[in-house]
């Protein structure tokens, strides 16, 4: 039936105006963030048209099952459902407020505020190359690899704006390959695996019945990269920073899944597959509302295990855990740090391989003093530093490798965790008669 | 154009009850249109919840005949649409006494074996028939891109024979458990139903049609407990498939009033997964009994 046009309307003068407002209706979901594309639009007319408006639970359905395409958007679906159909002066703001649009679609005030500072950026950097002085670009020349050098080793905390905004644009080069696994299909293979003989006989009809050997082998694939952020307080500093290298691994692979987590856990692996790094990051940062606060580690690590876990790590995935491991609960909380445990056992089991970035690792003294620190190293198979461009180069070029060999210094984080563990215990006596 | 098997929405869930099948509003709206407008239905939920019995209950409903596909990993084209008979060809090939015209005329019907997707676009005797493409998340990425000219076009092109068009189009019902995201590309082209947990008054509508025998009682007390079950932040909460299990099992032991022992032990009918179980098992399930027993009294006197 598809055939993109609005089927005859029986002439009258209600129906013309239902097929105006329920484009009001849609521009009105567009604007709450629900993905609906001119089809659906078109469709969603053409059913109500096909129900009929007789009843209304009939109607809502009718629409409901072309504008909706994700189970989580059938909330705010319903919300704007009730308002827009049930108060006519609802209905008529929101044909003054959508209607008159003069600006480009898609952006509002914000995000044309953000553009255009943006612009104002780009116009601001780039002033004109002085010309004639050539040893002067020849010192600057120099300057800039050392700059780069001094920049690769850089703590991010330490960075000037200027210098963060260059290790963001530096994140958009990283070429990140994600561990392969065997599928299950089969591709064509020169002189070893098994005998296709399927192909064979394919080929052989071709060939007038000469039946040639032909071989196959299993087909691999990238696993699935899961990556769980944290942007409490304490992660402040790198959580932008992060938000562009979650950026650009999503950019080099559909199968990367993201979340952030503070009080609350958001799914952010729509807003980056924007191709734009800096429109990514601006988006996430208008749907997540809980920056810079306090983090519970072990509850977003329940919520993520009970609702995520089954959807994102199916086929043998990877999860990449940021985090510094500092939770907020009040030291000698056991259910919570008991929690934690049986959270992160249960993470570290359904998935292949977690690995644990932690920004706590530059310092040299590092020692895993923290109870929740302690808690969580036993359950990781890596445990690595990503405070600066160059640790997080390694973590990419090491990516590939993952799951197949065992990391040393991991051994030796835990057995510092078990024995620091012992000597601050509380049922430790030592400990108790050094407090008291 | 075809006829609508259906005049109104209301008829359709009418003649789905007398089958023996309760579909809410909102599952029989998508349908109905699915079939008004030919276009595939793409139903999503949990475990349990009826999304693959609905596709029975049609063909049953239709008299159409019910072509299945199971989805799995690595499922290709030759399992899917269509694969070339090559034992055959290569018989051919030896059989034939002339060198020259050896290789003609062997990609052909005759050696074209079909499979399940190719099947559905053929005439057939009782009408179009009923395309279930089962657990489609289970599929690659690969597969769902493959379906797009089918779903839209109602066609698939072999090359080595040309296009393969249906003169009716399947009714097609694609479900998914949602192990991984669908692309939208797909689900664009459907009508879209979030199959969920039944309420109250449906569930209880299921269960006198499914266990009629558990009495009237019962059935209220089994509603309400898995009703309440299902607000406990389980890993997986017990779909409608668990909760007649529930109900059957209990008249096999000749259950005629929920107590915390018959709960205990038959909790795994309803949970499957251990920590559920021990969380729920014991006190927490005296509990919720307590609550049912006292929702179960208040609801009956305030409809005195």
């Amino acid at each position: 039936m598809n055939d993109g046009a609005v089927p005859d309307l029986p002439s009258g003068a209600f129906l013309p105006k239902l097929d105006q407002n329920i484009m009001l209706f849609v521009r009105l979901l567009r604007r709450i963030g629900l993905p609906v594309g001119p089809a659906s639009m078109v469709g969603a007319v053409d059913a109500v048209m096909t129900v009929g408006v007789a009843n209304k639970s009939i109607f809502y359905h009718g629409l409901a099952s072309c504008l909706i395409k994700r189970p989580e958007d059938r909330k705010l679906f319903d919300q704007a459902f009730h308002l827009f159909w049930q108060n006519p002066k609802f209905m008529e703001r929101v044909r003054d407020l959508l209607l008159p649009q003069i600006k480009v679609p898609g952006l509002d005030t914000d995000d044309a505020e953000e553009m255009l500072r943006r612009l104002s950026d780009v116009l601001a950097d780039r002033s004109p190359p002085q010309a004639g002085d050539e040893t002067k670009i020849e010192i600057d020349a120099s300057a800039t690899a050392s700059d780069r050098a001094v920049l690769q080793s850089k703590d991010f905390e330490m960075m000037s704006g200027d210098e963060l905004r260059a290790a963001m644009a530096s994140m958009a080069s990283l070429t990140p390959r994600l561990p392969q696994r065997r599928a299950r299909r089969w591709r064509p293979s020169q002189n070893r695996g098994q005998v296709a003989i399927r192909t064979a006989l394919q080929s052989a009809s071709r060939q007038f019945g000469m039946v040639l050997p032909h071989f196959r082998t299993r087909q691999t694939k990238p696993r699935p990269l899961v990556i769980l952020c944290d942007i409490s307080g304490s992660m402040e500093q790198y959580s932008r920073v992060m938000l562009h290298f979650i950026h650009a691994l999503t950019q080099h692979h559909p199968a990367v899944t993201s979340f952030l987590f503070g009080t609350q856990l958001t799914n952010i692996t729509r807003q980056m597959r924007h191709r734009d790094g800096d429109e990514a990051v601006q988006l996430v940062s208008k749907l997540v509302a809980d920056w810079s606060g306090g983090t519970l580690i072990g509850s977003n690590l329940a919520l993520f295990n009970r609702q995520w876990s089954r959807r994102v790590l199916a086929q043998g995935a990877t999860v990449m855990l940021i985090t510094d491991g500092l939770d907020c609960t009040p030291d000698g909380d056991v259910s919570a740090l008991e929690m934690l445990d049986f959270e992160m056992e249960r993470l570290h089991k359904s998935a292949y391989n977690l690995m644990w970035l932690n920004p706590l690792l530059r310092f040299d003294g590092f020692a895993p003093k923290s109870r929740s620190i302690q808690t969580m190293l036993p359950h990781v198979d890596d445990f690595v530093p990503m405070h600066s461009l160059q640790s997080i180069s390694d973590i990419v070029d090491g990516l590939q490798m993952v799951g197949k060999r065992r990391s040393h210094k991991l051994s030796l984080w835990q057995q510092l965790a078990r024995d620091a563990a012992l000597t601050t215990r509380p049922d430790n006596g030592y400990a108790q008669i050094k407090r008291t | 154009m075809l006829e609508r098997p259906f005049e109104t929405v209301g008829m359709l869930q009418a003649d789905l009850r007398d089958r023996g099948y309760i579909a809410s509003d909102g599952l029989s709206v998508s349908l109905f249109l699915a079939l008004a407008k030919h276009r595939p239905l793409f139903l999503e939920g949990e475990a349990g919840v009826g999304k693959t019995e609905i596709a029975k209950m049609l063909a049953r409903l239709l008299k159409r005949d019910l072509i299945r596909l199971q989805c799995y990993e690595g499922l290709d084209i030759a399992q899917a649409a269509y694969e070339w008979n090559y034992a055959q060809q290569l018989v051919e090939i030896q059989s034939r006494r002339d060198v020259a015209s050896r290789a003609e005329n062997l990609f052909t019907e005759k050696f074209l074996i079909e499979r399940p997707l190719l099947k559905a676009l053929r005439n057939h005797p009782n009408g179009p028939p009923i395309l279930l493409i089962d657990e489609i998340d289970r599929a690659d990425e690969a597969f769902e891109a493959y379906l797009l000219e089918m779903l839209s076009d109602w066609q698939i092109t072999i090359p080595e024979l040309g296009v393969i068009a249906a003169s009716e189009p399947p009714i097609v019902i694609i479900t998914s458990n949602r192990t991984r995201e669908i692309h939208d590309a797909l689900k664009r082209r459907c009508f879209y139903h979030w199959v969920d947990y039944p309420d109250r008054e449906l569930e209880m509508a299921i269960l006198a049609e499914k266990a009629p025998e558990a009495g009237v009682d019962l059935q209220k007390q089994i509603v309400e407990f898995v009703q309440i079950l299902r607000q406990q932040n389980l890993f997986k909460s017990p779909g409608v498939a668990e909760t007649i299990d529930w109900a059957q099992a209990l008249v096999e032991l000749n259950c005629v009033a929920l107590d915390p022992q018959m709960i205990d032990s038959t909790m795994g009918v309803l949970l499957k997964y251990q920590d559920d179980i021990s969380r729920i098992q014991g006190s927490e399930a005296a509990r919720i009994l307590a609550e049912v027993q006292a929702s179960i009294i208040s609801s009956e006197m305030s409809r005195q």
